[in-house]
């Protein structure tokens, strides 16, 4: 059944924004997507109906807090086909997340000389962390390099896998590039290595269905404002054995089964990382962004957002010195692109006058930048309410912007 | 807000600038140098300064990457301050700074900014004033013979 975009749309209010007098055409999804009415009802619903703490009170309020905050945790076992709900632990987002993994796995499980592989691809979230556990450890960060489309060098990826390395960390869609890795290629021969694998899904899980047992991958990591939730919510998906053998990231309350001055013993999965009083109200708001994806369906998003990249790719393309950084044969709704006389932030707020919100910069991926010998580049990046006219008024500001730059 | 704020920030004079701009390079025999970034968007330049023994600066020129208006605000600041003394330099910097964060009002107070008043309506957009800015850290920074300042 095709998707009803008018429909879509009506559900978020923040569409109806004007800006500078003209309709808002919210094309930087990747930085972070608006948010449908449902979500925005089940916070206000928390907040002005349902507020308690989880997970403590035996009064009605805390129980049904506890219930829906818990519901949500069932629904992304099943958004992500996990096998069970103790694995999926919420975290305040892809970054927290990742550095969860770091303190706690990394510092548990790696020790100096093992090697931890990332590509050149990665969003700095998924290269600092690893940094500092090298500093610390003295671990060793291994770079798999990228071609001029943006594509992982696979064969460079597999000859540097040895029982060394330890970690595979890499992005399954580059935010930056628009990229879609491999990731079962990646996940199966760094097994084969006897390497455990994180993938790092903040731009794919609002665009593409994600199978965790499927992919057999070890960690996964996203965020929830990127797939149409709260901002301050995100996931880290784990396999039960890992998380069991691993220590508490943080400490505190909700966390523990016992306290005496001599000894705590820790809580079981998933509460053991869950430290404090969690972001209640937008994980029950996340639980309603999942809903309205599933509603539309997966499929159904993967299949419009390709149609929107080809059209997408096809407009921009054909304006005169356009041109697009990141071209893989497998790509997500991600668009970015140069301009031989303006500079990315001039373009930016040239557009902006238009109404249209694109991220310009280096999008934390500065050695994405270095490899393309570029400064910044501009971004679109489309999701399932965007539409074709969204991507012929982008057109036709950058034609406006160009005049200016001659 | 005019109803095309944005022309406003991409006058003529702006992108003649970048698109051509004065003191472009370095100069060996410069006494002083600075370089500054900004992180946010990558805008990178460098500063060149010549200061004689009477603390006056006999030259000033610029290199680097960036923004039209980083480019183009680096350019008009060397030619303002060429000639200047340091003292009366670093007043125009505090000046600079008043104006492109919306603290001094050039139509109503006094100040020596000349045609550096072009660039008074960027602090409506608060993103853009580190672009139009940067120049002038770095400048600051060679002069108190800083290696490199950042607008972060």
């Amino acid at each position: 059944m095709p998707m009803d975009i008018e429909k879509i749309r009506s559900d978020f209010p923040n569409l109806r924004v004007k800006v500078h007098g003209k309709p808002l055409v919210y094309l930087d999804n990747a930085a972070t997507t608006l948010k449908p009415q449902q979500v925005i009802e089940r916070i206000t619903w928390f907040y002005s109906q349902g507020t308690s703490n989880v997970h403590r009170g035996v009064h009605y309020l805390s129980e049904q807090a506890t219930a829906e905050y818990e519901r949500t945790r069932e629904k992304i076992k099943k958004f992500i086909n996990a096998s069970k709900t103790a694995e999926v632990i919420f975290t305040s987002g892809a970054t927290e997340s990742i550095n969860l993994v770091m303190n706690s796995y990394g510092k548990s499980q790696l020790k100096q000389g093992d090697e931890i592989l990332i590509s050149e691809m990665e969003h700095h979230s998924n290269i600092v962390p690893w940094q500092q556990l090298c500093q610390e450890n003295g671990c060793v960060l291994k770079v798999a390099p990228i071609n001029d489309n943006g594509e992982l060098c696979l064969d460079a990826y597999k000859a540097m896998l040895s029982p060394k390395v330890k970690l595979v960390s890499m992005v399954y869609i580059s935010n930056s590039l628009g990229t879609v890795n491999p990731v079962m290629d990646i996940i199966t021969t760094a097994h084969e290595h006897g390497a455990v694998v994180l993938i790092d899904g903040a731009q794919a899980a609002g665009h593409l269905a994600m199978d965790v047992q499927e992919l057999d991958c070890d960690f996964l990591v996203f965020s929830g404002h990127k797939i149409f939730g709260p901002t301050g919510t995100g996931v880290l998906y784990g396999k039960a054995d890992l998380l069991n053998r691993m220590p508490p990231y943080q400490t505190g309350g909700d966390m523990i089964t016992s306290v005496t001055f001599e000894k705590t013993t820790y809580n079981i999965l998933p509460y053991k990382f869950e430290a404090g009083t969690p972001n209640i109200a937008g994980v029950i708001g996340l639980g309603a962004a999942i809903d309205y994806m599933l509603d539309i369906g997966m499929d159904a998003i993967a299949a419009y957002e390709r149609e929107l990249l080809a059209y997408g790719t096809e407009k921009l393309g054909a304006i005169p010195g356009l041109k697009i950084i990141g071209t893989a044969k497998d790509k997500a709704a991600i668009i970015s692109f140069i301009l031989p006389n303006i500079h990315a932030h001039d373009l930016g707020t040239l557009v902006d006058e238009e109404g249209v919100a694109v991220r310009t910069g280096h999008h934390c991926t500065q050695p994405v930048m270095n490899h393309f010998k570029v400064p910044a580049t501009s971004r679109a990046s489309l999701c399932f309410y965007n539409t074709k006219e969204e991507i012929d008024i982008l057109a036709d500001a950058i034609r406006q912007a160009k005049t200016l730059f001659p | 807000m005019s109803a095309h704020p944005h022309r406003e920030l991409y006058q003529q004079v702006i992108l003649e600038h970048n698109k051509n701009p004065r003191n472009y390079g370095p100069f060996p025999e410069a006494t002083h140098t600075s370089e500054g970034y900004n992180p946010l968007c990558g805008d990178h330049l460098k500063i060149f300064l010549k200061i004689g023994e009477d603390n006056i600066i006999d030259r000033v020129s610029f290199e680097g990457d960036g923004c039209a208006i980083s480019r183009a605000s680096a350019s008009m600041m060397t030619t303002a301050i060429q000639g200047k003394t340091v003292p009366e330099t670093l007043a125009l910097f505090e000046e600079f700074q008043n104006l492109v964060t919306g603290k001094l009002d050039p139509d109503r107070q006094p100040h020596h900014l000349g045609k550096l008043t072009i660039f008074s309506g960027i602090w409506q957009f608060p993103s853009r004033v580190k672009c139009a800015i940067l120049s002038w850290h770095a400048l600051k920074g060679a002069l108190e013979r800083q290696a490199s300042v950042s607008t972060e």
